[in-house]
């Protein structure tokens, strides 16, 4: 028996701790001092808590000593995991700043508390590296995104999405569990590097992909890549706007960081092909699958909606499809493409909810026609949300478009048998071609048609319009020097093991 | 000097977006300063050019690296192809500006995305590296959408949404034959340069080639992708229309030349005959089509799409005299369908408030507005290719080099220039020219103002001009397809093919 240096651990995990703590502080200082005051004061203190907090360990995250990169432990801190970190932390304050223009509970200290925990579980998700610690730290996220989506207690459509989430989220967790305990009992291990050591050469034992099936059904569904997605349309359109915000950009990062992890080093020599006329078994032609699926059926119903956040949902489910080819080229360029287009991904999603958590705000729906003549009531905020759709619709000079490519390119030259991924990219182009279709419809509800008569003019709070402008500002930039991330990813990658 | 025109569009782009929006005087004011400067740094460029051409044809703007692990660089670069193009971009974007002089309705929006369109377009024509040409292709894309859906006429969402989708479908394709290019050379880069270099297998050229072409030319109007222009043209505001005809067309055109033909000629040489015949029924069909309209401006916009059949025609001649043919007439059909545009959309249309002919007839416009139909006339005139304008230069070179390699095409395309003569004309007689009996309370039409007198007149001196004396852009276009040039000599060297 090896004694556990809890010092030590403590050091290492003082994100985590110090995350822990401003949950905790949030949580009683609302109920404490704050109890007599105003709502928007109360959220504004929380906020402001929780921000510092988050920003404390930002900052803790960067100093770190290095642990043994062969020891076989639970958890890794490593540069990777601890960029990664960043970003999260990151996406929890913008979340929480946005969150300020929504009023839809008086439970303050809770929602930011709990804010406050599902970024802990996505922390602790991208340092997990072995089957227990994956699954705690998953459900720990889970669990606060159930009650982050009820959080709106007057409106039945909250509680009906935080249902159907947390149905279909047990069900998938349990397939994720089954398929782990498969592999426990191929191996011996929960240790993911010793499992991919002992699957080296079993690489095609049916009961290993039968097992590697059901653990990509319960990822796929922590992303929502078709067909596990259908409980995405609901959620978004369900919940309060900031949490289907978190849900649609920092979960989204812990999700395709673990399901990085899980394939890449958990299943390496697993991998299989999705080579065009040379499919073989192994979990890329799976995530193929689920990348067409995602694809085809996400852009297409997104051209059917009429509400913006269902619309959001639907592009969401297939951008996930358009980042899965990056994770099956499964090399560095490969992986860098996802985290950077995760990355960029997720703040530009941030951004679009920020816009739409302002519009509800003040007229009350998120309905296309609620955006209408948007350019002419509020100037600043139509020109971020052009910025962000046309980002996620993946146009220059915007993050997306350069997420996109670098994704598709990674997928072209990923296999040894030249342009072995094409053929997703071809579809990949061509349902991003119908994407353009259904952005646009929406721009021009903003841009081309003008205001009712007598609609009100809308005056995002200052901080908020500030976090947009940021975050639009922040898409232009990794778009037109995509390097200045890129550049830190690649050295993050080369470190660590990934 | 030259990135300057790329750099000042956009800047003034940001200026207007930050002007408050009840100065639509001085939101005109920075459009024209901006497309003039522009114009100003092109005609130095050319004037350096010709002056001092560089002894490899190819002039470097700037070059950095961009991205060092994807290989991507911010390579500007131009030659005598990018120059005269730059040229007619920065005389189209003036004249647009002085004939969208009108435009009160959001002016200052109107100009930032009329802006940056031009930028986009700019940047085009003087990227060397092929991913940063794909950036500024698809920055072009949304300022077109916005400029029709917004200030446009006739169905103008649905023109405005054709036109955004064909874009998008036709930038879809190259960045497919982009990428696969970029695993298949293996350089490591996008560089054009790099490229040019690279002995493409024959069997990756057969597919890859029709790909990237069909991708660029469907902008280009190409029979039977055709579809998007007419509507786009008859929706758009008159500056837009100018635009689209006059320099996003051939923004299609010049990628497929610089891009596809350039680096693929086995491509080339596999699909000269099938293209030919698609831009072919493009010259006839896009006049027959003209030849019946109603309104005014499909006639225009019809005429488009058989003049930029010209261009595609030239382009598959593979003749030196051929290609230089094509470049010119991209630069003469610019000026002309610009001009045309002008006339019908803010001369004719802005005032009549219709663009049917039948209506038009009824007006006598040439006694109304006699210097609108007094440069419709010469326009006309210089679109059905009289010898004196730029057109007949342009239309005759490629149907020489038409000649020399298909000579049955030459003649039919020779029946798409006299089916033109006949549109135009008989646009131009029931527009202009009715001899129905004038109606007694006919009220008033504005005269025409002094910015549209002096953006008609820079495009017919322009179109004039090059028509009596070509050799001035002749003398930056050929050096570009001279055997031992880098880059496009692969085209007229023969044997490699």
């Amino acid at each position: 028996m090896n004694t556990v240096n809890y010092l030590g651990l403590l050091r290492l995990l003082a994100p985590e701790t110090v995350l822990t703590i401003t949950g905790l502080i949030v949580l009683f200082f609302d109920a404490g001092v704050m109890r007599r005051q105003s709502i928007p004061r109360r959220q504004q203190v929380a906020a402001f808590l929780l921000s510092a907090g988050a920003m404390l360990a930002i900052g803790w995250s960067r100093h770190y000593s290095l642990a043994d990169p062969n020891s076989t432990s639970m958890l890794v801190i490593d540069p990777l995991t601890q960029l990664m970190k960043q970003v999260i932390l990151f996406l929890t304050i913008f979340t929480a700043l946005v969150s300020l223009e929504s009023k839809f509970t008086p439970h303050v200290g809770e929602y930011f508390a709990l804010l406050a925990l599902a970024t802990l579980g996505m922390m602790f998700l991208v340092s997990s590296v072995d089957l227990l610690m994956l699954f705690v730290s998953l459900e720990l996220t889970s669990l606060s995104l159930y009650i982050l989506t009820a959080f709106q207690k007057d409106k039945l459509e909250s509680s009906e999405a935080a249902l159907k989430y947390f149905l279909l989220g047990g069900v998938s967790a349990a397939f994720l569990l089954f398929g782990m305990s498969w592999v426990y009992g191929l191996t011996g291990e929960t240790n993911l590097i010793r499992i991919a050591g002992q699957l080296r050469d079993r690489a095609t034992d049916p009961v290993l992909l039968a097992a590697m099936v059901m653990m990509l059904i319960g990822l796929g569904f922590k992303i929502a890549a078709a067909p596990f997605h259908l409980w995405a349309p609901d959620v978004y359109q369900g919940a309060p706007t900031p949490s289907a915000a978190l849900i649609a950009s920092g979960s989204k990062v812990a999700g395709f960081f673990v399901l990085a992890r899980m394939t890449l080093a958990g299943l390496a020599g697993a991998e299989g092909s999705g080579v065009w006329n040379g499919f073989a078994p192994g979990w890329v032609p799976v995530l193929a699958v689920l990348a067409v699926l995602s694809m085809t059926l996400g852009n297409l119903a997104a051209i059917a909606q009429t509400r913006v956040k269902r619309l959001l949902a639907y592009s969401a489910i297939a951008h996930a499809g358009y980042m899965l080819p990056a994770l099956m080229a499964h090399n560095t360029m490969g992986t860098i493409a996802l985290l950077y287009y995760v990355t960029t991904y997720a703040l530009t999603m941030v951004g679009a909810f920020g816009v739409v958590a302002v519009v509800e705000q003040q007229t009350g729906s998120d309905a296309y026609d609620a955006f209408t003549g948007l350019s002419r009531r509020s100037p600043a905020l139509a020109v971020c949300l052009l910025v962000f759709l046309l980002s996620l619709a993946g146009l220059p000079p915007f993050a997306g478009f350069f997420a996109k490519f670098y994704v598709f390119t990674a997928a072209a030259s990923a296999s040894t048998r030249s342009l072995g991924l094409l053929w997703l990219v071809i579809l990949a182009l061509a349902m991003s071609v119908v994407s353009l279709y259904y952005y646009l419809q929406l721009l021009k509800q903003a841009f081309a048609v003008d205001p009712p008569a007598g609609a009100k003019i809308i005056r995002p709070l200052p901080a908020t319009l500030f976090t947009l402008v940021f975050l639009a500002l922040l898409v232009l930039l990794l778009g037109a020097l995509p390097h200045l991330l890129v550049n830190k990813l690649q050295a993050a990658l080369v470190v660590s093991g990934l | 000097m030259l990135a300057w025109t790329i750099y000042l569009s956009f800047f003034g782009m940001a200026v207007l977006m930050l002007l408050p929006a009840d100065r639509p005087r001085a939101a005109r004011m920075i459009a024209l300063g901006a497309t003039l400067a522009g114009l100003a740094f092109a005609v130095s460029g050319v004037l350096q050019y010709r002056n001092h051409p560089p002894a490899d044809t190819i002039l470097t703007i700037t070059q950095v690296t961009w991205l060092r692990s994807l290989g991507l660089q911010y390579f500007l670069a131009a030659d005598g192809i990018s120059l005269t193009l730059v040229l007619l971009t920065g005389i189209v974007a003036v004249a647009g500006t002085l004939f969208s002089w009108n435009v009160e309705h959001r002016t200052k929006e109107f100009f930032a995305f009329y802006l940056a369109l031009i930028g986009g377009v700019y940047g085009v024509f003087l990227s060397f590296d092929l991913f940063l040409l794909f950036v500024f292709y698809e920055i072009a894309i949304i300022p077109k959408y916005f400029l029709i859906a917004i200030w446009g006429s006739t169905r103008k969402e649905y023109g405005a949404m054709k036109l955004a989708l064909y874009s998008f479908i036709g930038s879809a394709m190259v960045l497919v034959g982009l990428i696969a290019t970029y695993v298949v050379a293996g350089t490591h880069s996008f560089n054009l340069l790099d490229w040019v270099q690279v002995p493409f297998p024959r069997s990756f050229q057969v597919w890859v080639f029709p790909l990237m072409f069909v991708g660029f030319a469907i902008l280009a109007g190409l029979w039977p992708f055709h579809t998007w222009a007419p509507t786009g043209h008859v929706a758009a505001p008159t500056a837009a229309s100018m635009l689209l005809a006059g320099v996003v067309m051939k923004l299609g055109a010049y990628g497929a030349l610089r891009v596809a033909m350039t680096l693929f000629p086995m491509g080339v040489a596999v699909w000269q005959d099938p293209i030919a015949i698609l831009a072919l029924i493009g010259i006839v069909y896009g006049a027959l089509v003209a030849l019946v309209q109603q309104d005014f401006k499909f006639v225009i916009g019809y005429s488009s799409v058989s003049h930029m059949g010209f261009v595609l025609l030239g382009l598959m001649t593979l003749q030196t005299v051929g290609l230089s043919g094509a470049v010119l007439q991209m630069f003469s059909h610019g000026i002309i369908a610009g001009l045309l545009f002008a006339v019908v959309g803010r001369m004719v249309y802005d005032r009549t408030h219709t663009r049917d002919l039948n209506a038009l007839e009824e007006m006598r416009l040439s006694k109304a507005l006699p210097f609108a139909a007094g440069t419709f006339v010469v326009a006309g005139a210089a679109s059905m290719g009289l010898p004196g304008f730029s057109g007949f230069v342009a239309e005759l070179q490629v149907l020489i080099g038409a000649w020399q390699a298909f000579p049955s095409y030459a003649v039919l395309a020779g029946v798409g220039i006299i089916i033109g003569v006949a549109y135009l004309l008989r646009a131009q007689q029931k527009a202009f020219f009715g001899d129905m009996p004038e109606k007694p309370a006919e009220p008033a039409l504005d005269p025409i103002t002094i910015p549209e007198r002096l953006g008609a007149l820079l495009l017919l001196a322009t179109t004039v001009a090059v028509g009596l004396y070509p050799q001035f852009l002749l003398d930056l276009i050929l050096p570009a397809f001279h055997p031992n040039a880098p880059l496009m000599g692969v085209l007229t060297r023969g044997g490699v093919l």
